[in-house]
C-alpha cells in the first residue's frame, strides 16, 4: 500500500525535508562566518598585541634607523623599524622592476602568440612555479644563485662602476644582500603576476582583437593598441597581487638578505627586511616591549597587503565586469 | 614613405612578438633551473637512510670502532656513543678525514616526514568543513551581499603574508599556553588553508550546471538535499583537487612553524609538543655550517618538490578527465 504523494502535500510543506534549508544555511553561513572572524581575529589581535609598542614609540617603529633590543650602557632600547622596511620596499621594488615588465610579456606570449601546443605545457609550468615552496628557492638561492652571482655579478660590478656608484658598492663578503633577495623575489612572483595577467588578456571580446585587425594593424599594434588598454587596470591589479606577495614573503627573505640591521647603501650589502625580521625576532624576544615591536611591524606588513589586495581585487573586478560576456 | 612605415611596422611587430618569447624564455629557464637542481641535488642525498632513519649529529667517527658495537638510539642522549677521538697534543695537524667537516651526511629526516604529514593533515582537517561550508554557502547563496564579504575576507587571508598567521598563532596559541607545539602549527597552516579550499570550492560548485539544480528542484528536493545528493557529488573531483593542493601549500609553508611548531630531532607523537617537519629541516640545515648537513638540505628539499609535483600533475590530470576548471 504505498502512499501516493501528491502535489498539494509537498506545497504545503509536511514533508520533512522542508525544515532541512533553514539549518543548511545557518550552517553554511556560521562557517562562512568563521572565515570573516579569522580576519577579524588576526587584525584586532594584531592591533591589541601591538598596542604597547606603539603607544612607546609611535611611528618610530617604522622610521627610527635603530633596532636595540637589549638594553647597554652605551646604547639605550631602541626599536627603530626603518632598516628593516627599508629592505621590504627596495627588495620588492627590485623584484617588481625586474619581474613586471617579464611577466606582462609571458602574459601577453601565453595568451596571445604562442602556439597552442605550447600553451597547456607553459601554463602548467606557470602554474606548477606559484606553487614551489618558498624555502626551496632559498635553498636555490643559497647554494646555487649566490654564487654564480657573485662571481659574474657582484664581483665584476663592485670592483668596477661600484666605485663611483655606492648602490654597488664592495665588498662582497657573504653575497647575501638585497639585490639577491630582490632576483629571487622577482622569480617568486613573476607566475603570480603572468597568470593573472594572462587571465585578464582572455577576457577581452574578441571584437576588440578583429576590428583592430580588419583596419589593416599588425599583430603587435593589435595587442598594444586594442587589447592591453582594454584590460590595463587588470594587469595593474596583478601587479599589485605580485607586490602584496614580494612584501610578504618570508623564507626566502630570510634566508637570502643576510639579516643585518645595518643600514648600508650598497644592495650588496647585508639587510633585513620586516617579515624576515618577524621570523628571526619573534620566538627569542627578550622583552613584551620587544614582542610588540615585532608583532607592530607583522601589522604594518598585513596593513599594507590588505591595501594592495583590496585595490587589486577591486580593480579586477572592474575588468571582469566591464567585460561581461567576454571572449566566447 | 609609406614604404618605409608598412616596414618599420612590420619590424616592429616581429621585434615585439619575438620579445615576448624571449621574456617566456627568460622566466622558464631558471624556473626549469631550480626544479633540475632540486631533482639531481637532492636525489644524490637519497639513500636508504634517509627515509628510515632520524638526525643524527655530524661525525665521521664510526661508533664501532669507538665502543665494538652499536648503541641503541637513545632520543635524551643524541651524541651518547658518538665520542669525539681524544687528541694527545692539540698542536698536531688534523687528518683531513677526522675534521667533522668532511663527515659524509648522517641519519634521515624520518621525523620531518612524519611530522610534516601529521602537522598538515591535522591543519587539513581543520580547514576543510570551515572550508568546504563556506565554498557552498558562497556558490550557492553567491547573490547576497554578506558573500561579498565572505568572498573578499577571503582574498584578504590569502594574499596575507604567512607569517602573519604564524604571528597571530604564536600570540594566540603558543603565549597562552606556553608551549610550542604541532597543534598551534596546524592551526596555522589552517588559516593558510581555509581561503585555498573555500575558494576551489566555490568555483568547482560553480561550473555545476544550473540545469542540475533545477531539475533536482523539479523533483522536489529542497536546497540542502540537492546540494549534499546532487550538486556536491558532481563537484567533487574538482573539490578533491582544492583540497590536495591544499595540502601541498600546507606542507611547504615554513615562516608559520619557525614561530609556532620550533622544531625537533626526534620522532614525536604528541602533538602538544614541538614536532620535526621538512620545511624546518630544510631551513636549518640550509644554514648548518656542516657540508653533510647542506646535502640534506637538498634531500628534503627534494622530498618537499616531489610532493608539490605529484600532487599537481594528479590535480592535472584529474581535471582534464572530468572537463572541469577550464580556462
Amino acid at each position: 500500500m504505498a502512499q501516493q504523494l501528491t502535489p498539494p502535500q509537498w506545497s504545503t510543506g509536511k514533508s520533512p525535508m522542508r525544515h532541512g534549508d533553514v539549518p543548511f544555511r545557518a550552517g553554511t553561513v556560521a562557517l562562512a562566518s568563521a572565515v570573516v572572524l579569522l580576519v577579524f581575529a588576526v587584525a584586532g589581535m594584531l592591533y591589541v598585541s601591538s598596542q604597547e609598542a606603539r603607544t612607546a614609540f609611535g611611528w618610530d617603529l617604522l622610521f627610527g634607523t635603530v633596532w636595540n633590543p637589549i638594553e647597554t650602557e652605551l646604547s639605550p632600547m631602541s626599536f627603530g623599524g626603518w632598516p628593516a622596511v627599508r629592505g621590504t620596499l627596495l627588495s620588492a621594488l627590485i623584484a617588481l622592476i625586474i619581474a613586471a615588465p617579464l611577466a606582462i610579456g609571458i602574459g601577453i606570449f601565453l595568451a596571445e602568440l604562442c602556439p597552442l601546443s605550447l600553451r597547456t605545457p607553459l601554463s602548467f609550468l606557470v602554474e606548477l612555479l606559484a606553487a614551489v615552496p618558498s624555502v626551496i628557492y632559498g635553498v636555490w638561492g643559497v647554494f646555487v644563485f649566490i654564487p654564480f652571482f657573485n662571481s659574474a655579478f657582484a664581483n665584476p660590478i663592485s670592483t668596477t662602476i661600484g666605485s663611483y656608484i655606492p648602490w654597488f658598492a664592495g665588498p662582497i663578503s657573504t653575497g647575501r644582500g638585497l639585490l639577491v633577495t630582490g632576483v629571487i623575489l622577482a622569480l617568486m612572483i613573476l607566475p603570480t603576476i603572468a597568470s593573472l595577467t594572462r587571465d585578464v588578456l582572455g577576457l577581452v571580446p574578441n571584437t576588440q582583437r578583429e576590428a583592430m585587425l580588419a583596419i589593416g594593424a599588425t599583430r603587435w599594434e593589435t595587442i598594444w593598441l586594442a587589447v592591453i588598454p582594454y584590460s590595463r587596470a587588470g594587469i595593474i591589479g596583478a601587479i599589485m597581487l605580485g607586490l602584496g606577495r614580494a612584501l610578504g614573503e618570508t623564507m626566502a627573505a630570510t634566508m637570502l638578505v643576510g639579516n643585518s640591521q645595518r643600514i648600508s647603501e650598497s644592495l650588496f650589502a647585508p639587510a633585513t627586511t620586516a617579515a624576515s625580521l618577524v621570523a628571526n625576532e619573534l620566538t627569542n624576544s627578550v622583552s613584551s616591549l620587544h614582542e610588540s615591536a615585532l608583532i607592530s611591524v607583522a601589522f604594518a606588513l598585513f596593513g599594507i597587503t590588505l591595501f594592495l589586495n583590496f585595490g587589486a581585487r577591486l580593480l579586477i573586478w572592474y575588468v571582469e565586469r566591464s567585460t561581461r560576456g567576454g571572449r566566447s | 614613405m609609406d614604404k618605409y612605415n608598412y616596414r618599420r611596422r612590420k619590424i616592429t611587430d616581429q621585434i615585439m612578438r619575438n620579445l615576448t618569447a624571449v621574456a617566456t624564455g627568460c622566466a622558464v629557464i631558471p624556473l626549469i633551473a631550480i626544479i633540475g637542481y632540486v631533482l639531481t641535488i637532492g636525489a644524490g642525498a637519497m639513500s636508504w637512510s634517509f627515509f628510515t632513519d632520524v638526525y643524527q649529529p655530524p661525525s665521521n667517527a664510526v661508533v664501532s670502532e669507538i665502543t665494538g658495537e652499536e648503541p641503541a638510539y637513545d632520543p635524551n642522549d643524541p651524541f651518547a656513543g658518538i665520542a669525539d677521538a681524544p687528541s694527545e697534543d692539540p698542536n698536531a695537524p688534523v687528518d683531513p678525514a677526522d675534521n667533522v667537516y668532511n663527515a659524509a651526511p648522517r641519519g634521515g629526516v624520518l621525523h620531518g616526514i612524519l611530522g610534516t604529514l601529521m602537522i598538515a593533515g591535522i591543519g587539513l582537517l581543520l580547514a576543510l568543513p570551515i572550508g568546504i561550508f563556506a565554498g557552498i554557502y558562497l556558490s550557492e547563496y553567491r547573490d547576497e551581499r554578506y558573500a561579498t564579504i565572505v568572498r573578499f575576507c577571503c582574498d584578504v587571508l590569502s594574499g596575507s603574508p604567512s607569517i602573519v598567521a604564524g604571528v597571530t598563532i604564536y600570540v594566540l596559541v603558543v603565549l597562552q599556553t606556553k608551549q610550542f607545539s604541532a597543534f598551534a602549527g596546524s592551526i596555522a597552516l589552517a588559516i593558510l588553508m581555509i581561503p585555498i579550499v573555500t575558494r576551489t570550492t566555490e568555483e568547482m560548485l560553480k561550473l555545476v550546471p544550473e540545469t542540475m539544480r533545477e531539475a533536482a528542484r523539479g523533483l522536489g528536493a529542497p536546497t540542502w538535499y540537492s546540494t549534499f545528493t546532487v550538486v556536491l557529488p558532481a563537484a567533487l573531483p574538482g573539490i578533491v583537487t582544492g583540497v590536495m593542493l591544499a595540502f601541498a601549500r600546507g606542507a611547504g609553508e615554513t615562516a608559520p612553524l619557525i614561530l609556532t611548531v620550533l622544531g625537533s630531532n626526534i620522532i614525536s607523537t604528541d602533538i602538544f609538543k614541538p614536532m620535526a617537519a621538512l620545511p624546518l629541516l630544510t631551513y636549518r640545515y640550509t644554514e648548518s655550517p656542516y657540508p653533510g648537513e647542506n646535502t640534506q638540505a637538498w634531500g628534503a628539499a627534494f622530498v618537499l618538490m616531489m610532493l608539490v609535483l605529484i600532487m599537481n600533475i594528479l590535480v592535472r590530470v584529474a581535471t582534464r578527465r572530468t572537463g572541469g576548471n577550464s580556462r
